[in-house]
């Protein structure tokens, strides 16, 4: 069956780059206003599926080729990563730091090593889910 | 530096396979060979300490809010041990460089797990808490089992690794239900604590299971009847480790308990007779067994599971002295004193002779002794060695063996003695026990060397040429013979550095004087040594004569059997159940999941009396929220009637997206924006699985299913509504929400508490939630790529 997408795929196009820019904001802003790692990570896989419903897997995997199982794994290694760290400043695993720092444009910008453990699950939600929908949708 | 000691093993496993691929050329043993000898050295050390009956203590916590620290202790009975692992281990090391060839063995497997044993080891016997000892223990059994499986390939090999595994780690697990119970009665794990409380702990109800359950563990591991049946098949392990795990240390773990808990529960009746009792068995059925072998390291097995009972007899009988406080000239004691004196003599005469048994392997391709016979003119000093360590092995003097062997004696004999326990009247068996067992003894140690070293060559059955063995390989046994013969005319070399420091940690309360002397003149015990060399040497001759008597016991009868069976009938029981339950239907799984989910919610909820409706704090209701709950209400009932499952993903969705507004309206921006993505990747996902799935069934009109879906989809409704319900009307505690309203910005410097609470607060829950995720999407990807082909039940997705 053929069918005629041209207005998805070209809506996408641009779409997707909102998504996508908006997942990255609504992961970094995450520790003050609504978001996260969590739905940042959710955002940008529906992002890739909306590319995925446009065009088609292997069209994705050209432009998208990362592996992303590869994905989770640094994923987790950046969670687990940020965890151990702690370690080395003699306090229990998983506490985290934080401290402010001036920017002459961007102003007072806070730095927090959680979001480094953010970081992590966010790369884990995408590669996930991405997995997921990668086989079960390349699976004939 | 203590617990570097014990860990510095595992460092270098890690560094081994790194080893082995650079410097191909080099044997990989060579680099590991010096750390046992370092720690050798370094434990040595420790001899002037101890020998004064002082203890070094070091502790690093570990989780110190359990209890449970990872202190080390030094005595004389760990320092006893740890010399074996390390001595033992360096000479092994040496042995198995030549033994193993670096062209065809996968080295670097081999010595990642021999360290990883040896630091197991070492950490079995130093620890102080047993929750730590337990870790290594398992450890040692873990290490055991990959080296027994080394050559994988083998059938045989995998068999006996899988048994070894069974019993001991069976063992390991009652012994944990053994140091719990401990816990329980003591409230520590530290063994030192528990020691000082052992008058109190005697009293206690939980004192008998705890004894058991530890027992169990240490019967498993030291190979004692009925649990001997793993150590013969243990010998499908390369010689070198048989020759160190199986007979040198680590089936001495279970000794190293027994003696280490004897403070604690010798004064029982009931430990006296079950220790003294299972190593009398097995000191008897080990050796009876030994003669009709004839595979030559299946002899040493059954030798090896033989002496372990007789140390095992030794130091029951040894609990029993707790009961003569008032003789002190060591009458009773010397049972202790025999336990610890025969433990090394066994480790050198045993190790020994399991390196000879492994050089004729290796010379001349076989070990089975009705192929052998006649090397000693190809291999002298192999044979000389042989008949050291047979002959101390067998008792004879002048060699180590004879001395421990007597005293073995004189402490049987002793038990006639004792008035307690009903020991003065049963225990007449042991002396009688023992000394028929050491006549089989005498027996099987003549096999092993005459049927080896003498009589005919049969060339022609041999698979290769034999000849002597390379310098390197011959230098360990040749260290431990020389050991035979010393500690044989020099036994009080040991007894004030190293025999009376250990005995003085099995019992502490008795200052016991070791000393060792070679003759004692003509008593009952030399008389009992005459009788078997001479029984012993016209068994040896008459073997075909009598041997029938093994025929006795039918194969069908064998603990083996029985293992087997219940191996067997294990494997069929479960995969009948597995077969009738695992069906392959999503349907079917969703069923089992969701009654089950009712039944125990449902009863647990009832039974409790924990429902209850409580409309006091409720909000008023807005029409809008009314209508959505009606809306959502509607989908969801028409999904029951849609005919198309595009239809119904897509009212799934709906539902989904509704509830987001929920959300929205109580003012949950996080929640509800997660909602609305989640919904929308899983609709785009079920899309996408749409492809796979079957249609709809019309034809699926059966009563019987309908019925049940029924019944599961409102109880499974029904028993969330109730349990909501109650969630909201019981506050059995003060809500946390305050604590991380108050605490969000100050501890953790954030200001979206739902996220905080994600990666700060909860932060160890997400790893685990993300790794779970992470397993999930390996688990279906490993599901879908990697199907077996042609296998119909894959396609029920």
């Amino acid at each position: 069956m053929k069918t005629n997408d041209v207005i998805l795929q070209t809506a996408t196009k641009v779409i997707l780059f909102i998504i996508l820019i908006f997942s990255v904001f609504i992961f970094f802003t995450g520790h003050y206003t609504p978001g996260g790692g969590f739905v940042g990570g959710l955002l940008t896989s529906g992002a890739i599926v909306l590319l995925l419903l446009a065009f088609d897997l292997k069209t994705v995997k050209k432009i998208l080729p990362f592996n992303y199982m590869i994905m989770i794994a640094i994923g987790l290694l950046f969670a687990i990563g940020t965890g151990a760290g702690a370690l080395l400043f003699n306090v229990p695993f998983l506490t985290h730091a934080y401290t402010h720092i001036d920017i002459p444009i961007l102003g007072d910008l806070s730095l927090h090593t959680a979001t480094l453990f953010d970081l992590g699950v966010f790369l884990v939600v995408v590669g996930v889910t991405m997995t997921i929908i990668q086989t079960i949708g390349g699976d004939d | 530096m203590l617990h570097l000691a014990i860990i510095s093993p595992f460092l270098l496993a890690i560094l081994v396979p790194i080893l082995f691929k650079i410097f191909r050329q080099v044997h990989t043993g060579w680099f590991v060979l010096a750390l046992p000898i370092l720690l050798f050295i370094y434990f040595l050390s420790f001899i002037s300490i101890t020998s004064t009956h002082q203890t070094v203590i070091k502790s690093i916590s570990w989780i110190p809010t359990l209890g449970i620290n990872f202190t080390v202790r030094v005595d004389g009975l760990s320092l006893l041990f740890a010399l074996l692992i390390t001595g033992i281990g360096s000479l092994v090391l040496l042995y198995s460089i030549y033994y193993l060839s670096k062209h065809k063995e996968r080295l670097n497997h081999f010595y990642v797990y021999l360290l990883l044993f040896m630091g197991a080891m070492l950490g079995v016997v130093l620890s102080d808490n047993l929750i730590v000892l337990y870790t290594f223990w398992e450890f040692t059994s873990f290490s055991s089992f990959l080296l027994i499986g080394y050559w994988y390939q083998r059938d045989k090999s995998r068999y006996g690794a899988q048994k070894s595994m069974l019993i001991t780690v069976f063992g390991g697990l009652s012994m944990l239900g053994g140091i719990i119970l401990l816990y329980l009665i003591t409230g520590t794990f530290s063994i030192s604590e528990i020691i000082q409380q052992s008058s109190e702990i005697m009293t206690h109800h939980l004192f008998i299971p705890a004894m058991i359950c530890i027992l169990l563990g240490a019967f498993t591991k030291s190979a004692q009847f009925p649990f001997h049946i793993w150590l013969p098949d243990a010998m499908e392990a390369p010689t070198p480790v048989s020759a160190y795990l199986h007979s040198a240390t680590m089936v001495k773990a279970g000794i190293y308990l027994v003696a280490r808990m004897s403070p604690v529960f010798a004064e029982n009746g009931l430990w006296i007779w079950l220790v003294a009792g299972v190593g009398i068995v097995t000191l008897f059925w080990g050796s009876f067994s030994a003669v009709k072998q004839t595979d030559l390291k299946g002899i040493l097995a059954f030798s090896t599971i033989s002496q372990l009972g007789m140390i095992m007899t030794l130091l029951g009988i040894g609990g029993a002295a707790l009961h003569f406080d008032s003789i002190k000239d060591s009458y009773y004691t010397v049972a202790t004193v025999a336990a610890v004196f025969h433990l090394i003599n066994h480790a050198t005469f045993k190790g020994a002779l399991f390196m000879v048994v492994g050089i004729v392997d290796h010379e001349t391709g076989t070990r089975d002794i009705r192929k052998l016979g006649g090397l000693m003119p190809f291999m002298p000093i192999t044979f000389t060695v042989a008949i050291i360590g047979a002959l101390s092995m067998a008792g004879l003097p002048p060699f180590n063996g004879f001395l421990s062997k007597e005293m073995f004696f004189t402490a049987m004999v002793r038990v006639l003695n004792m008035d307690v326990f009903n020991l003065e009247t049963i225990g007449m068996l042991f002396p009688v026990i023992a000394w028929v067992a050491s006549i089989f003894t005498f027996a099987y140690s003549m096999i092993l060397v005459f049927k080896t070293f003498t009589g005919k060559i049969q060339l022609e059955k041999l698979p290769k040429k034999p000849h002597e063995a390379p310098i390197g390989m011959l230098i360990p046994p040749i260290v431990l013979a020389s050991l035979i013969v010393a500690f044989g005319f020099f036994p009080n070399v040991l007894s004030s550095t190293i025999i009376s420091p250990a005995v003085a940690a099995i019992m502490p309360n008795f200052l016991v004087d070791v000393h060792i002397s070679f003759w004692h003149g003509f008593n009952t015990e030399l008389f009992m040594t005459f009788g078997v060399v001479v029984i012993g040497f016209l068994l040896y001759k008459n073997y075909t004569r009598w041997s029938k008597v093994y025929r006795i016991f039918p194969e069908r009868f064998s603990l083996n059997n029985l293992y087997n069976g219940i191996l067997n009938s294990t494997e069929k029981i479960s995969h009948r159940i597995t077969s009738s339950t695992l069906t392959g239907s999503s349907r079917t799984y969703l069923i089992y999941l969701f009654s089950f989910f009712i039944l125990i919610l449902g009863v647990t909820l009832f039974n409790r009396d924990a429902f209850s409706f409580d409309t006091s704090n409720v909000s008023t209701i807005h029409i809008a929220e009314v209508l959505l709950a009606i809306g959502i209400c509607i989908v969801a009932v028409s999904m029951i009637f849609v005919k198309s499952r595009l239809t119904s993903i897509i009212l799934l969705g709906a539902v989904g997206y509704s509830v987001s507004i929920f959300f929205v309206i109580y003012r949950a921006p996080d929640l509800a924006l997660t909602q609305l993505v989640i919904e929308t990747i899983s609709v785009a996902l079920f899309l996408l699985c749409f492809y796979h799935l079957p249609k709809l069934k019309k034809r699926e009109v059966r009563i019987s299913f309908k019925i049940t879906n029924a019944l599961i989809s409102i109880g499974v409704g029904t028993i969330v509504t109730l349990i909501a319900l109650s969630a909201h009307s019981n506050k059995l505690f003060e809500s946390i929400s305050h604590y991380y309203i108050e605490n969000t910005y100050k501890e953790a410097a954030g200001k979206n508490m739902v996220n905080v609470i994600l990666v700060d607060f909860r932060g160890l829950d997400t790893m685990f939630e993300i790794t779970v995720l992470a397993i999930a999407a390996i688990g279906i990807f490993g599901l879908i790529k990697l199907r077996l082909k042609g296998g119909k039940n894959n396609e029920n997705k």
